[in-house]
C-alpha cells in the first residue's frame, strides 16, 4: 500500500450536530422531484408533461446541447408538475411516487465482457449518465471521446459529512466492484479510488479489482475529488477528466447487474436543528419531509441539501440534490449582535486567530448563516492560500474572472478547480466575498469561450 | 440592548432610498453596523461565513498599534521635559503631557480622513470602508509631535483622495495611505519634517535649554556626529526623540507579536525586512570607508521609523505583495532600500518611508514574475506527459 498524499492545508469546522452512526430504514414518502439546477450548464427539454404515468428509469428530461444525455424518473408514478419559474425557467419536475415499477435497460451482464460503447449507451439509455462528471468545467461528463483517468473519492471531509466507510458497510447489494469494472470500460487511463487513511475499511479497499488506490490525510477540503485529482494526476490543457460518487459507482454496478435504475443511497441528517442526527436510507429527488417529520427542532433553521458550505437551501419539503450525501439543517443568523466585532468570541469557531476561542478550544461549535459582516474589497493576503490545498493562487485567479481575462485564468489554473474546492476561501474571507459564484462564473465563461 | 435596535430600526426607513436622510445613508448605515453586526444571512454560496470581517481585522491591527501609542505619548513627556531641563516630573504626568499633545493629531487625523471617506462612500453608494481606522491612527504615530494641525490635515486629505480614493478605495490602492500622508509633508513643508526642533513638543517656539539638541540618532549620523548619538539600548526602548510612534522597538515588537499570532501581519516581510537591512548593514560594514558604513549593522533596525515601517507599514497588506513568495522578496528589498538610502543619499536622513514606497509600486511586479513561475509550471505540466 502506498504511503498516504499528507495534505496540511485546509479547514475541519467543527460543528454541533454531526450524524450518530445509526442507519434508518428508507421512510416512504410520496413527494419526489427532479431540480434542473442541480446540474450546472443543463438546457433542459422536458419529455414528460403533467399527468404521464413513469417509471424507475424513465426519461424525464434531456440536454439540448448533448440530446444522448438523458435525466431519469428515480421512483416509478405519476408526473405532478413540471415547476416554472419567472420567464418559464424550469425549475423542477415534480412526481407523485406510486407503485414500484421498473424500466429494464437490458440483461444482467458483466461489464468487462461488454465494449466501451455498450458500457455508455445503457448509461446513456438508463439516465444514469448523469452521475458521471468531469474537469474541467465540474460539469455532467460529455459523453463523446473518453478520459485520461477517472476518479472515485471514498471519503467526505465537508462539515456534518457522512462517514463513506459507515456508508459502504451497511450498502444493499454487492455491486462497488462490478461498477468499478464499467468504469474500466470508459477509459484508457486508469481509475483512482482515493480513500481516508485512517478509515475503517482500508483492507475491502484494497480488495478492489481494476483501480489504483491512494490514501489522503489532511483536513477539509482533503476529501474533494478535484483535490485529490490535483494530487494524483492534475489536469492540464486540453485533459479531461470524470469523477463519480461512490454511491453512485455501487448504483452503477446494480445497472448492470440488475438491469436497473436504482441511485439509493445513505445520506446523513445533521447539524443542530435535527432532533435525531442519524443515517437514513433514502433516494435522490425524496423530499425530505419524511427524515425531517418530527425531527426538527424548535427555532428558525435553514435546511440544506448537502453541506454547509456548497449545498442548497430546499426547505422542509424540498427534494434530496441529485448529488448530495447529506442533509445539514442549521440556524438562520438572521439577528443583530451588539457590537459583534469586537465581542472576545468565546463561542465562535473561526479560521482566524483572533477569537478567544482559539485559546480555549470547544469540542464543537454553532454556525448559523449570519455573514458576520459587509461585504469589502479584498484586503487580506496569504490566507486564502492556507484552506486550498493546490498549487494555484486563488486570488490572482478570482480577480482574473473578475476581469474576465481568459487567458490568464487558464494559465492560473481554472481547469482544475470547482466551486467547492473555494468554498472554505469564502468562509473564511473577512471581505465577505460570494468567491463560488465568481469560480462558476470564470467556469461558464471558459466553457463559453472553448466553444 | 434591544432598546437601540429597536430606535435604529425605526430610523433606518429614513435613511434608505426615498427617505428624507437618503444622502447620509452611508453615514447612518457605517454607525448602524458599527454598534450591531448587522442581520444579514447568507444567499449565495455557503451558507456559514467567518466570525471574522473587515472591523475586527482592522481593530487587531489598532490593538497592536496601542503599547507604541502609550510609549510614544510618554515619550513626547519625556523629551519635553529634558530639552526644557524641568524636573521632577512623574512617569504619569509625562505621559498625559505627551497624551494632551498627540489627541489633536488624532482628532484631525481621524476627522479630515472619515469625512472624506464618508463622502466618498455615500457618491459610490458603497459601505464605509474601515481601512481608515488603521490609517487614521498610523498616521499621527508617524508625524512629528508639533506638526502643524493643518499640515496634517491636509497631509490626511491628500493621502485619502489621491493616494487611495482616486484609485476605489481600500482595496485598490497602490501606496501604503500614511506613508503617502508623511511623503506628501516630507517633500512640501521640509521645514516641519526633518531638522532638530520638530520631534520635541515646544522647541520650535524656542526656549529650550542651551546647548540642548532635539536631533533624532539618524539625523546624527547624517552629520557625521556619531559620538552624540544615544546608545543602542536607548534607542531600542525609545526614550530618544523622533516621530511620536517609531521610537520604541520594546513596544513595536508587543504589537508585532500580536500581529504574528493573529495572523493579521505578515511575519514573512517583518522577517524579510529585518535581514535585509541586516545583511546590507554587514555588507556595507565589510566593504564600507567611512564612519556611517562602518556603523553596527543593527543600528539600522532600532534606529529611526525602520521597525515601526516593517511591522506596521510595509505589511499592509493592500499595498504589499500578495505572494508568499513575492513577500519575502518584497521584504528583504525594502530592508536594503532602507539602509542605502539612509547611508548614500546625502539628503534625507531617513529611508524607510522612500524604500516602502518605492517596493509599493514595485510589489505587483513582483507578484507578477511569482504568478509566472506558477504559470510556467503549469505549462510545463503539459510538455512532459
Amino acid at each position: 500500500m502506498p504511503s498516504p498524499i499528507r495534505l496540511r492545508k485546509g479547514l475541519d469546522i467543527k460543528l454541533k450536530g454531526k450524524a450518530e452512526k445509526i442507519l434508518l430504514p428508507e421512510i416512504a414518502v410520496t413527494r419526489f422531484g427532479v431540480r434542473f439546477a442541480d446540474f450546472e450548464g443543463l438546457t433542459a427539454k422536458p419529455v414528460v408533461k403533467e399527468g404521464d404515468t413513469v417509471k424507475a428509469g424513465t426519461t424525464l428530461f434531456y440536454d439540448k446541447s448533448f440530446p444522448e444525455i438523458k435525466y431519469a424518473s428515480p421512483v416509478s408514478g405519476v408526473v405532478k408538475e413540471v415547476v416554472r419559474g419567472d420567464k418559464r425557467f424550469l425549475l423542477e419536475v415534480v412526481i407523485d411516487q406510486e407503485g414500484n415499477e421498473k424500466e429494464i435497460f437490458g440483461a444482467a451482464a458483466d461489464p468487462l465482457s461488454l465494449t466501451r460503447e455498450q458500457v455508455k449507451v445503457r448509461m446513456l439509455e438508463s439516465g444514469l449518465w448523469p452521475v458521471m462528471r468531469q474537469r474541467p468545467y465540474h460539469i455532467v461528463a460529455r459523453p463523446s471521446g473518453s478520459p485520461k483517468a477517472i476518479f472515485i473519492s471514498a471519503f467526505d471531509t465537508a462539515p456534518l459529512a457522512p462517514d463513506i466507510d459507515f456508508i459502504m458497510a451497511n450498502t444493499h447489494g454487492n455491486h462497488l466492484q462490478t461498477g468499478i469494472s464499467a468504469l474500466t470500460r470508459l477509459t484508457d487511463g486508469k481509475v483512482h479510488l482515493s480513500f481516508d487513511s485512517a478509515g475503517s475499511r482500508v483492507a475491502e479497499v484494497n480488495n478492489l479489482k481494476n483501480v489504483e488506490v491512494h490514501s489522503f490525510t489532511g483536513p477539509h477540503p482533503a476529501g474533494n475529488v478535484g483535490v485529490q485529482i490535483h494530487h494524483i494526476d492534475p489536469v492540464s490543457k486540453g485533459d479531461v477528466v470524470w469523477y463519480i460518487d461512490i454511491q453512485d459507482v455501487v448504483a452503477l454496478g446494480r445497472l448492470f447487474a440488475t438491469g436497473v435504475y436504482d441511485r439509493e443511497r445513505i445520506i446523513a441528517l445533521a447539524g443542530e436543528g435535527v432532533l435525531h442526527p442519524k443515517y437514513h436510507r433514502i433516494k435522490p429527488g425524496a423530499s425530505v419531509s419524511g427524515i425531517l417529520k418530527g425531527n426538527l427542532a424548535e427555532g428558525k433553521f435553514r435546511v440544506i441539501s448537502g453541506n454547509i458550505l456548497t449545498g442548497k437551501t430546499i426547505g422542509p419539503e424540498g427534494s434530496l440534490g441529485f448529488y448530495d450525501n447529506t442533509v445539514s439543517v442549521i440556524p438562520e443568523g438572521d439577528y443583530s449582535e451588539f457590537f459583534g466585532w469586537a465581542l472576545p468570541g468565546f463561542d465562535k469557531f473561526s479560521y482566524w486567530k483572533t477569537f478567544m476561542s482559539k485559546l480555549l478550544p470547544r469540542k464543537e461549535y454553532t454556525l448559523d448563516t449570519n455573514v458576520h459582516g459587509g461585504q469589502r474589497a479584498f484586503v487580506m493576503t496569504g490566507h486564502y492560500e492556507k484552506v486550498l490545498p493546490m498549487d494555484i493562487y486563488p486570488i490572482q485567479l478570482v480577480k482574473a474572472i473578475l476581469a474576465e481575462d481568459v487567458e490568464l485564468m487558464e494559465n492560473l489554473g481554472i481547469y482544475e478547480v470547482a466551486e467547492e474546492d473555494f468554498a472554505l476561501c469564502e468562509y473564511i474571507d473577512p471581505s465577505k466575498s460570494e468567491i463560488q459564484e465568481i469560480i462558476r462564473k470564470g467556469i461558464n465563461l471558459m466553457i463559453k469561450e472553448m466553444n | 440592548m434591544n432598546f437601540l435596535l429597536k430606535k435604529i430600526m425605526k430610523m433606518r426607513p429614513l435613511f434608505e432610498k426615498g427617505g428624507r436622510f437618503e444622502k447620509f445613508h452611508s453615514v447612518f448605515d457605517g454607525f448602524e453596523t458599527f454598534i450591531f453586526v448587522p442581520e444579514t444571512v447568507t444567499r449565495k454560496g455557503s451558507h456559514v461565513r467567518d466570525h471574522m470581517d473587515m472591523k475586527r481585522t482592522m481593530t487587531v491591527v489598532i490593538i497592536a498599534l496601542l503599547p507604541a501609542l502609550i510609549f510614544g505619548a510618554w515619550n513626547v513627556g519625556l523629551q519635553h521635559t529634558r530639552a526644557f531641563g524641568l524636573e521632577g516630573w512623574g512617569t504619569f504626568q509625562m505621559f498625559w503631557f505627551g497624551f494632551l499633545k498627540i489627541l489633536p493629531l488624532i482628532i484631525v487625523s481621524y476627522g479630515v480622513g472619515l469625512g472624506i471617506e464618508f463622502i466618498a462612500a455615500q457618491m459610490r453608494g458603497h459601505q464605509i470602508n474601515e481601512g481608515f481606522l488603521v490609517t487614521g491612527m498610523l498616521i499621527p504615530l508617524i508625524m512629528p509631535v508639533d506638526v502643524p494641525l493643518w499640515m496634517l490635515a491636509l497631509s490626511t486629505a491628500f493621502a485619502v483622495i489621491i493616494g487611495k480614493e482616486v484609485f476605489g478605495g481600500t482595496g485598490m490602492n497602490i501606496l501604503n495611505p500614511a506613508l503617502t500622508a508623511r511623503a506628501f509633508l516630507f517633500f512640501s513643508y521640509p521645514g516641519w519634517m526633518t531638522g532638530d526642533k520638530v520631534w520635541i513638543e515646544g522647541l520650535t517656539k524656542g526656549g529650550g535649554l542651551d546647548g540642548f539638541s532635539g536631533a533624532t540618532p539618524l539625523a546624527l549620523a547624517k552629520l557625521d556626529e556619531f559620538q552624540k548619538m544615544p546608545s543602542a539600548m536607548d534607542m531600542f526602548l525609545g526614550t530618544i526623540p523622533g516621530s511620536v510612534g517609531e521610537t520604541s522597538v520594546v513596544a513595536i515588537l508587543i504589537g508585532a507579536l500580536f500581529l504574528i499570532i493573529t495572523g493579521v501581519g505578515s511575519f514573512r516581510i517583518m522577517l524579510s525586512m529585518t535581514l535585509g537591512a541586516l545583511g546590507m548593514g554587514l555588507l556595507l560594514n565589510l566593504t564600507g570607508s567611512n564612519e556611517y558604513t562602518q556603523l553596527p549593522a543593527y543600528y539600522h533596525l532600532i534606529m529611526g521609523g525602520f521597525a515601526f515601517g516593517a511591522v506596521f507599514m510595509a505589511t499592509d497588506p493592500v499595498s504589499a505583495a500578495q505572494t508568499n513568495t513575492g513577500k519575502w522578496i518584497y521584504g528583504a528589498l525594502t530592508g536594503i532600500m532602507v539602509v542605502i538610502i539612509r547611508v548614500f543619499n546625502p539628503a534625507y536622513p531617513e529611508g524607510t518611508m522612500l524604500a516602502i514606497l518605492l517596493m509599493n509600486v514595485f510589489a505587483p511586479l513582483i507578484d507578477h514574475y511569482v504568478v509566472n513561475a506558477n504559470i510556467r509550471r503549469r505549462l510545463k505540466r503539459i510538455k512532459t506527459t
